[in-house]
């Protein structure tokens, strides 16, 4: 039987003759993203920002009348509502603000929420309340900082280990190309508006761990070959490191993107975003581990020399023959 | 490196059979086959957002407790300094402000009012912190401060008793398998599977239950009362609930009363003239004492029934209540008095709990993600396998064994530790699924490379998969580090998808790199190939 085979053996592509536009271009996309993400803004769930989210849905329709239910809601005096669909379009969910002084008296908040759901299911018999999210201001807060700083911690903890198990430069090459990735994927929240939730920030986390599996992959073959051709330049060798991956560079992130786009297609829709950012992520993640994390070592000046070589049986004999010779 | 000795293949099988029994209750659930009662079934649980619930987050405030410890601290010293052989007289008492001060008016007395002080407080803390500091100020002031180590002493102890009595009255509301843990310095976690609605749960909860009985104060003006003045000595408490023109307060003494918490047991009862809902309570011996004497010397005088500080009742002492036993009164519906009758037979919160965060999930929602969830990683599963098969052949079967192993192993693993499945957890497997051939891809691969260089089978084997392993290593101890701040941040759901990724990973190194390599070891061994289709 012949076997599948995405890529040909031996291929011998030039990635790293388009390093500088490839770069600029990757370094544009993250400053699109970040001015999307500054501009347009992240759609923060009440996870991030409090206040009241209630998921319905819209059993015997096919449509949420979304229009109506902003009437309708709006009406009841708590102020407006932010209608939002999820996954199918009888999937909705209803977000309002805490109204004042429900920090302090919750049966206000309370009030709130049975005052609408009563609401909804007098106006609308198919309505299936299917949850309701209360978070106080000063929860939210508190989620909000310990997601940034995980975030924060758990980048900075992958590159470290890069960092001790290769060189710092590789640590700085895996930073950056997390930082390309997770950037991307900010900015893709910040144009769809998709709702930002805890979710989301665990999307993030497990793409600071899976984006760099590829990039490992390149880096321990860089690491191989600096060993073994001492003396090729470093544009060719990252290119030959490059090429000899990319098979298998191609086939893992095709395996996680085949369950993930399945996920994505049937899954459930209330993790949606969740999906969409790690499928997103790895994606990109496939990208910048060429494209990223490679180039940066030829700017941070790697040269073989920057693996002191281990005395290995091999290196004694060739070190014997110079000195013969 | 392809030397399997026979004890370390019955080994690795063992832990597979282990893991892969564990998985079977949850997997005969899922298709509706019922497990054997007389088998031991680990299982996994599901998480709120499947399997619906209400998740509750309550938190006390530290400045109560604060205050509470300055009251307490009131009460105490003013009895120690009057119960000495020779009292001695203070004044100008305050318990405001967030420390007690008070005179005392024989400069000559204040040593010994030190030393009467001292026993009263504690150590706090490991570094020999005292729980309060005192202090003389303009020769004869104490300032008696609670320090900061004495209130998180305080809060931590106020917190597990907090605990405990909301389990008891969730316990009696008779709910199905409540979580209750304590979470942070002063927060409780309070999660119950099915429950729809909250509303009762929080009743019961939210109430602090702290139950008074205090003399009425007769010589305060209604004027006053109104003006919110009180008599020196009294305090002005509102009724719970103000009927139409009759006052809104009402004045009582500040001391002289007793607290309702020294009760044996607290029912629901019913007034058998007005048929309305009441509560009855019975003291234990030292409470109906304390009642007896307070009713006995107060004959003819009303006395205010007063819980979580507002007044329910203030009916008037018509003889002496020697029986240890009372009703109490108070515009109660059924279900009011019942919520009452539970919270004071669980005993008062320490402290008020405030909602501070609330999660409810139906239950038609978790089931639907379930279902979708199962078909995604169906599909998945399958669509990969065929790309593993077509890629890498005979290597592909075993990666695609591994691959239903591990997730039998995930499953198993995930029962014998008791822990939850969530929502994103779902996500995590599917997510396991797919980078768990990532190793055997990076194996095949490295295989194919060493056989195209020239070696020979076994060795081409033998450096492929010790050659992918480092990368193997390095990219799950990534994946772990991730995961692991995942875990540390998250809270319920998340944690639950963190968990299941760091099983995963643990499992699908078992599965993929070791459980491969010793197939193809006794493959090797046994068909003796000259070439290998990679």
């Amino acid at each position: 039987m012949k076997l599948l085979k995405l890529v040909p053996d031996h291929t011998n592509i030039k990635f790293l003759r388009w390093r500088v536009p490839f770069y600029a271009g990757s370094l544009l996309l993250m400053a699109l993203s970040l001015t999307l993400v500054f501009t347009k803004g992240l759609n923060l769930g009440v996870d991030f920002v409090g206040g009241q989210m209630i998921r319905v849905t819209f059993v015997q329709s096919a449509e949420a009348p979304v229009a109506q239910l902003r009437g309708e809601v709006g009406a009841l005096g708590f102020g407006e509502p932010i209608i939002q669909r999820y996954g199918k379009p009888n999937e909705i969910s209803i977000r309002m603000k805490l109204p004042a002084g429900a920090d302090r008296d919750t049966a206000i908040s309370d009030k709130m929420a049975r005052t609408i759901t009563t609401d909804l299911k007098r106006n609308h018999p198919g309505a299936r309340i299917d949850g309701v999210d209360s978070v106080s201001g000063k929860v939210s807060g508190e989620l909000w900082q310990s997601a940034i700083l995980s975030l924060g911690l758990a980048a900075l903890g992958v590159a470290a280990y890069i960092w001790v198990r290769f060189e710092w430069q590789f640590g700085i090459g895996a930073l950056l190309s997390l930082v390309h990735d997770v950037t991307l994927t900010l900015g893709m929240f910040a144009l769809t508006q998709l709702e930002f939730d805890l979710n989301i920030v665990a999307a993030l986390l497990t793409l600071i761990g899976y984006s760099l599996n590829d990039t490992i992959v390149v880096y321990d073959r860089i690491r191989e070959n600096l060993r073994k051709y001492r003396k090729m330049p470093m544009p060719e060798l990252l290119d030959l490191s490059v090429n000899e991956t990319l098979h298998r560079t191609i086939v893992t992130s095709l395996s996680i993107l085949i369950t993930l786009v399945a996920l994505l297609l049937l899954g459930p829709e209330v993790i949606f975003g969740f999906t969409a950012a790690i499928t997103l992520g790895i994606f990109v993640g496939t990208y910048s581990s060429i494209y990223m994390a490679a180039p940066i070592l030829i700017w941070l000046k790697v040269t073989s020399k920057s693996f002191v070589p281990t005395e290995t049986a091999l290196d004694r004999q060739e070190q014997l023959a110079r000195e013969r010779g | 490196m392809l030397e399997f000795s026979r004890w370390k293949v019955i080994w690795l099988w063992a832990v597979t059979l282990v893991c892969v029994a564990a998985a079977l209750p949850s997997v005969t659930a899922t298709f509706g086959i019922r497990w054997p009662a007389a088998l031991p079934a680990p299982h996994v649980n599901l998480g709120l957002d499947l399997a619906g619930g209400s998740h509750i987050l309550l938190e006390a405030d530290p400045a109560q407790v604060g205050q509470q410890r300055i009251e307490g601290m009131d009460e105490s010293v003013r009895a120690k300094l009057k119960a000495g052989a020779t009292p001695i007289r203070i004044s100008d008492i305050s318990n405001r402000g967030g420390a007690l001060t008070f005179l005392v008016e024989d400069v000559s007395k204040i040593d010994a009012v030190r030393e009467a002080i001292l026993p009263l407080t504690t150590g706090a803390g490991l570094t020999g912190q005292r729980d309060w500091k005192i202090e003389v100020i303009d020769g004869n002031r104490f300032v008696l401060t609670p320090t900061p180590e004495g209130i998180t002493l305080a809060v931590s102890q106020a917190m597990e008793t907090a605990v405990e009595v909301v389990r008891k009255r969730i316990d009696a509301l008779g709910t199905r398998e409540p979580t209750i843990i304590r979470s942070g310095a002063n927060r409780i976690v309070v999660q119950v599977p099915g429950l729809q609605d909250p509303q009762a749960l929080k009743n019961l909860i939210g109430k602090t239950a702290k139950l008074e009985f205090k003399l009425v104060d007769g010589t305060a003006l209604p004027s006053d009362i109104a003006r919110g003045i009180a008599p020196p000595g009294s305090e002005i408490v509102p009724f719970a609930d103000a009927k139409e023109g009759a006052a809104p307060s009402i004045a009582v003494k500040r001391l002289g009363g007793i607290r309702g918490d020294q009760l044996t047991n607290a029912q629901l009862s019913n007034n058998q003239q007005t048929n309305e809902p009441t509560v009855a309570i019975t003291f234990n011996s030292e409470g109906g004492a304390k009642f007896a004497k307070l009713t006995t010397q107060n004959v003819n005088k009303p006395f205010a029934i007063i819980l979580d500080g507002k007044v329910l009742s203030a009916p008037n002492i018509n003889e002496p209540i020697l029986g240890g036993s009372a009703v109490i009164s108070g515009s109660f519906t059924t279900e009011s008095a019942n919520n009452l009758a539970i919270s004071l037979r669980s005993g008062a919160l320490p402290v008020d709990l405030k909602v501070v965060e609330e999660r409810t999930v139906g239950p038609d929602l978790g089931a639907d993600s379930i279902r979708k969830g199962m078909i995604a990683m169906g599909v998945g599963t399958l669509a990969l396998m065929t790309f593993i098969l077509l890629s890498y052949g005979r290597f592909g079967v075993y990666a695609c064994i591994a691959l239903v192993i591990n997730v039998l192993m995930i499953l198993g693993v995930m029962a014998i530790i008791n822990t939850t499945l969530t929502l994103p957890g779902i996500a995590g497997f599917v997510l396991t699924i797919g980078a768990a051939v990532d190793a055997n891809v990076l194996i095949n691969e490295r295989i194919r490379e060493e056989r195209q260089r020239g070696r020979r089978v076994v060795q081409a084997v033998e450096v492929g998969y010790k050659e992918a392993s480092r990368a193997i290593f390095d990219a799950n101890i990534t994946n772990v580090i991730a995961a692991l701040s995942m875990a540390t941040f998250g809270t319920g759901p998340v944690r639950g998808f963190a968990i299941v990724l760091l099983i995963g990973i643990a499992t699908s190194v078992f599965t993929a790199v070791t459980m491969t390599r010793m197939w193809v070891a006794q493959w090797l061994r046994r068909a003796r190939p000259t070439d290998i289709a990679l």
